[in-house]
């Protein structure tokens, strides 16, 4: 899940932050099933180790 | 239907402005500048009696049947090499005319057998007709002398069809078939002439360069060259025209039948995706549909250790339905699934899309484009507003430079490639980039101006160097960008590729190509006319396959390539029905015609449509569904025509969670690879069983018509609709059209799609809508689908999967010609004697260091799993680069393969696996283990 959620982030980064944070997050609304998005709220409220702050930032906008 | 006889004009049509007007045994007639007199005279409803002549090839004017007579003018010239002329008055009949026709008739058939009542073209011989045509009564010459037609030679060695060169005419028509119809050059005429004989190289058939597409047996207007089929069973009494069930070309076919038995496949004139033409699979590979292996009746059983059950239908649907509520209840209504094919129809896949949303009532529902085109719907439609190709096929005709990426079309699309090819010989220039010297880098009268043999993985460095020269060099399209595209995303892109590491000079050491050829490329593609790109699962297949479809789509806006005919962004779709599959709302995250679920408008429309609630988020996806599996969320699983276990990347895992499944329903032909981890089993209908639609890869809407009935008496759709009343949700289709009707109403871009209006065009593509009534051959005309097109920001993120000193080469996998996909088909016919087994292509140089010699059998390791399999020691392969096809389930090529997937949609990274190759004793543990796996997995209690 980290893996996959850190890729998008890589895909987008290159946008201005404001930019690549909202495609993030529209990516994981569009495309991600509850259960990994539950995963990913559950994941970030551990701490969120090894995660790109892009889905950091996104994971707070999906809630 | 009766057995259809198409006519045949004799000369090719031709289009110009100029039309002519002339007169043919009195009756005037208008043609285009250019046409033949032969030709202008079959469109006056004149047929010229002709043997050498045939209007899929150009006139040769060799057999001088065709002779007529030209008012005011001397001799009898030959009306197939004769253009026609204004005012010309023709006349086609004279006893000087017949008396030349019969002197040549003589000479025919006096070096010919007479076996007429025992010739297997007996009742479609165009000789025979021609003795009929011109009244041939005696041969004054006699049998006695010099002959060929004694000689009792034939040629077997092709499994599909025989050679009896004592039957030639000589008239060359397979000859220039291979030519100028399917563009291989395997046939010539060898010798000079008495001893002139048609010649495969001087080799059997099946030695030769012959691809066996099967156009030399089409033109041959004798016995010469006849499917054995037909020597088996006769002629046909009545045609069925179907669409091929192979790759996303879909090809138009006339199946001819006794009964309900098919005799053979002939390639439909009439279809405009494939103008008469066939390939191998497609004309001679159907011999699977009634396969001893075919299951033919419904099985069920508890666990998959015990042996398969015969049940009725009744009781296998009660069963699955039981099954899945029991399920749903445990585990909740997100615990179950299904899994559409793009081997089906249309209105097979929008049931099954329909029966999880709105029986299961979830979006669980995927398809088999999610392992191979589904970046190319990410990306296009992100670019262009739309999740399909932007051409037609025949656009290429209009090409003026053609790129092809990461496709191999001459095994893969083989009659789109014979079309391509055509039009390459006639002077468009190619640009390739692929890791393997691919046959169309060099091949007879075809040489790629560029070929770019890029490492595995850095497609997107590729892309962003060949934009990083068109911006730098001035090259854009300015006028074209600033009139139909969106600017403020163009000023980004601009920004970002004209960056010095987008740079082919400093991408070099990523890609392996030198920036010379790269900026060539480059400059050929925005310079040369029209450009067309065309691309295949070399693109999509990757961690960045979404990256790089927007790649080709930035590139073609950069340009002005988009929006009118010869130019485009391409995707060559593997399966017949993968637009169509994607089209019909497979993907969990969208109903038919693209349209998110979470759309409030869009999913209101649905509920009201089909009574019920549904969904706002999307589903899981197949690599989702299985991770859930193995984490115990999801328990049930339907599953149309796939074979997870055997196409999907890591295979150890596949199974896994396919174990860990409570229901697994599998609908096949088969017991294939994913059926040894079933629990029921549906069986499924041939395409020749089928009624109903496929969608092919130029957004085209073709027909598939019922040959034979359902073999174990449902059709696929009604086995899912069963399920889903059994399952307390009501359907009451009672034909396909009626779920088309269904479809049109829900879905704009094909709201003026009905069966009717297919019947009368032949084919439809879509949009068809108020807009388009008869369809789109090109999208995009004018402006995009989405407003103004967008170009997107394409940043190289390489693939985790890199090369170690464990693992130092690249593993890339692909298709090959005579197979298909996971071979359930084409591996149940004699395509077999070309590719028995999956074969491992490695350079010279990796081959000496590892002390591998051809036809050693090796092993193939990566992190994810080991095989074996036999090499062969391959130039077409770059150091460091290792190939091998999946067609076999012996092999295991998806045991190596990894999770590693693209990052927006995805689709497995096929293309690009870190491995060892070594010298090996014994098969794999995996191959050892398989056998006694499938042996307990696949028995059926008598």
């Amino acid at each position: 899940m980290v893996h996959m959620a850190n890729q998008i982030a890589l895909n987008f980064a290159a946008y201005p932050h404001e930019e690549a944070v909202a495609n993030v997050t529209n990516h994981l609304k569009s495309f991600w099933e509850r259960r990994m998005k539950q995963q990913l709220h559950e994941y970030v409220a551990k701490g969120g180790g090894g995660l790109h702050e892009l889905v950091i930032e996104a994971e707070k906008r999906l809630k | 239907m009766a057995l259809i006889h198409e006519t045949d004009y004799g000369t090719p049509s031709r289009v110009a402005e100029t039309l002519v007007t002339l007169e043919i045994d009195g009756k005037p007639v208008t043609v285009p500048a250019g046409t033949s007199v032969m030709r202008a005279a079959v469109v006056a409803g004149v047929q010229v009696p002709k043997l050498c002549a045939t209007d899929s090839v150009e006139a040769f004017g060799s057999c001088r049947l065709c002779l007529v007579e030209i008012e005011g003018r001397r001799g009898t010239p030959a009306s197939c090499t004769l253009p026609a002329e204004p005012g010309m008055k023709v006349r086609t009949s004279s006893s000087k005319l017949s008396k030349l026709r019969r002197g040549m008739m003589e000479l025919y058939i006096s070096d010919h057998p007479l076996d007429c009542l025992t010739c297997g073209a007996n009742g479609n011989c165009e000789l025979q007709d021609m003795a009929g045509v011109v009244g041939l009564r005696e041969v004054r010459y006699g049998y006695d002398g010099a002959n060929h037609f004694k000689e009792n030679v034939k040629d077997n060695s092709n499994p599909y069809f025989s050679f009896e060169p004592a039957k030639c005419i000589l008239c060359s028509r397979c000859v220039r078939a291979c030519e100028e119809v399917q563009g291989t050059f395997a046939l010539t005429i060898d010798g000079r002439g008495f001893a002139s004989t048609v010649s495969a190289g001087g080799k059997p058939f099946l030695e030769s360069e012959c691809v066996s597409c099967g156009a030399c047996v089409q033109a041959c207007p004798t016995a010469t060259l006849i499917e054995k089929s037909v020597l088996a069973k006769g002629q046909g009494e009545h045609t069925v025209i179907t669409t091929c069930a192979y790759c996303g070309v879909g090809c138009s076919f006339k199946a001819e039948m006794q009964g309900s038995e098919v005799v053979r496949m002939v390639p439909h004139k009439d279809g405009k995706a494939n103008h008469g033409h066939s390939c191998v699979k497609g004309r001679f590979s159907w011999g699977y549909a009634t396969h001893k292996d075919r299951i033919l009746k419904p099985m069920v059983r508890a666990k998959i250790t015990d042996p398969w059950r015969e049940v009725t239908w009744e009781e296998a649907i009660n069963h699955t339905a039981s099954e899945f509520k029991r399920i749903q209840a445990k585990y909740g209504r997100d615990s179950i699934g299904g899994i559409t094919s793009s081997r089906c129809t249309n209105e097979e896949t929008y049931v099954m899309q329909k029966l999880v949303r709105a029986a299961f009532g979830n979006n669980n529902t995927d398809t088999c484009a999610r392992v191979c085109h589904s970046p190319t719907g990410y990306g296009l439609k992100t670019t262009f507003g739309t999740s399909a190709g932007t051409q037609d096929f025949d656009s290429v005709e209009h090409a003026d430079v053609i790129m092809i990426i990461g496709a191999n079309p001459t095994d893969a699309h083989p009659v789109f490639a014979s079309q391509m090819k055509r039009r390459l010989r006639e002077g468009a220039r190619l640009i390739i980039l692929d890791p393997r010297r691919i046959d169309l880098v060099k091949s007879p009268h075809v040489q790629a101006e560029y070929h770019l043999p890029l490492k595995p993985g850095t497609n997107v460095a590729m892309i962003n160097a060949l934009a990083h020269v068109i911006v730098t060099e001035g090259l854009l399209a300015e006028e074209y960008i600033h009139e139909r595209c969106d600017l403020p995303a163009f000023e980004l892109w601009r920004k970002f590729v004209a960056e010095e590491r987008n740079s082919p000079e400093a991408t070099e050491a990523f890609t392996g190509v030198p920036a010379a050829d790269v900026r060539g490329a480059a400059r050929l593609y925005a310079t040369g006319g029209n450009g067309a790109i065309y691309y295949g699962l070399g693109v999509t297949e990757h961690s960045q396959g979404s990256t790089m479809v927007m790649g080709m789509a930035n590139l073609a806006m950069a340009t002005g390539n988009i929006g009118k005919v010869g130019v485009g962004v391409n995707p060559l779709r593997g399966q017949n029905n993968v637009q169509g599959s994607c089209d019909m709302g497979s993907f969990p995250h969208e109903y038919s015609g693209y349209r998110h679920v979470s759309d409030d408008s869009t999913r209101h429309l649905f509920e009201s449509a089909w009574g019920v609630s549904l969904q706002s988020e999307p589903g899981l996806r197949i690599n989702n569904m299985i991770d859930a599996a193995m984490e115990g969320t999801f328990k049930g699983l339907y599953i149309q025509g796939e074979d997870i276990a055997q196409s999907d990347p890591n295979t150890q895992h596949i199974t896994a969670g396919l174990s860990a499944i409570e229901c697994v329903v599998v609908q096949d032909l088969f017991l294939n690879e994913t059926a040894m981890y079933a629990h029921v089993f549906f069986p499924g209908a041939s395409f020749l069983e089928k009624d109903g639609t496929f969608t092919n890869a130029e957004r085209r809407i073709s027909r598939v018509r019922k040959a034979v009935a359902p073999m174990a008496g449902l059709g696929d759709w009604e086995v899912t609709q069963a399920l889903s009343n059994a399952m307390g949700y009501p359907m009451h289709y009672n034909h396909p059209s009626e779920i088309m009707a269904e479809i049109a109403r829900l879905t704009p871009t094909f709201s003026g799609v009905t069966y009717e209006k297919i019947d009368e065009l032949g084919s439809i593509q879509w949009p068809c809508n108020e807009k388009a009534p008869e369809g789109t051959p090109v999208m995009h005309i004018g402006g995009f689908v989405r407003g103004k097109g967008k170009f997107i920001i394409t940043e190289f993120v390489p693939t985790d999967e890199r090369t170690t000193g464990r693992f130092p080469l690249i593993l890339t996998t692909g298709r090959i010609l005579t197979q298909y996909n996971v071979g359930a088909q084409t591996a149940r016919t004699e395509n077999n004697v070309w590719h028995p087994e999956d074969i491992l292509e490695i350079h010279p140089l990796d081959a000496e260091n590892r002390g591998i010699n051809e036809g050693d059998l090796v092993s193939l390791t990566s992190r994810a799993g080991d095989t074996t399999l036999k090499a062969r020691i391959s130039e077409r392969m770059q150091p460091g680069v290792v190939y091998t096809t999946f067609h076999h389930m012996f092999t295991g090529a998806n045991v190596v393969t990894t999770e590693f997937a693209d990052w927006a949609t995805g689709c497995p990274e096929y293309k690009v696996t870190a491995v060892q190759v070594a010298l090996a004793k014994k098969m794999s543990a995996w191959q050892e283990h398989y056998h006694e796996t499938r042996r307990i997995t696949t028995q059926i209690a008598k």
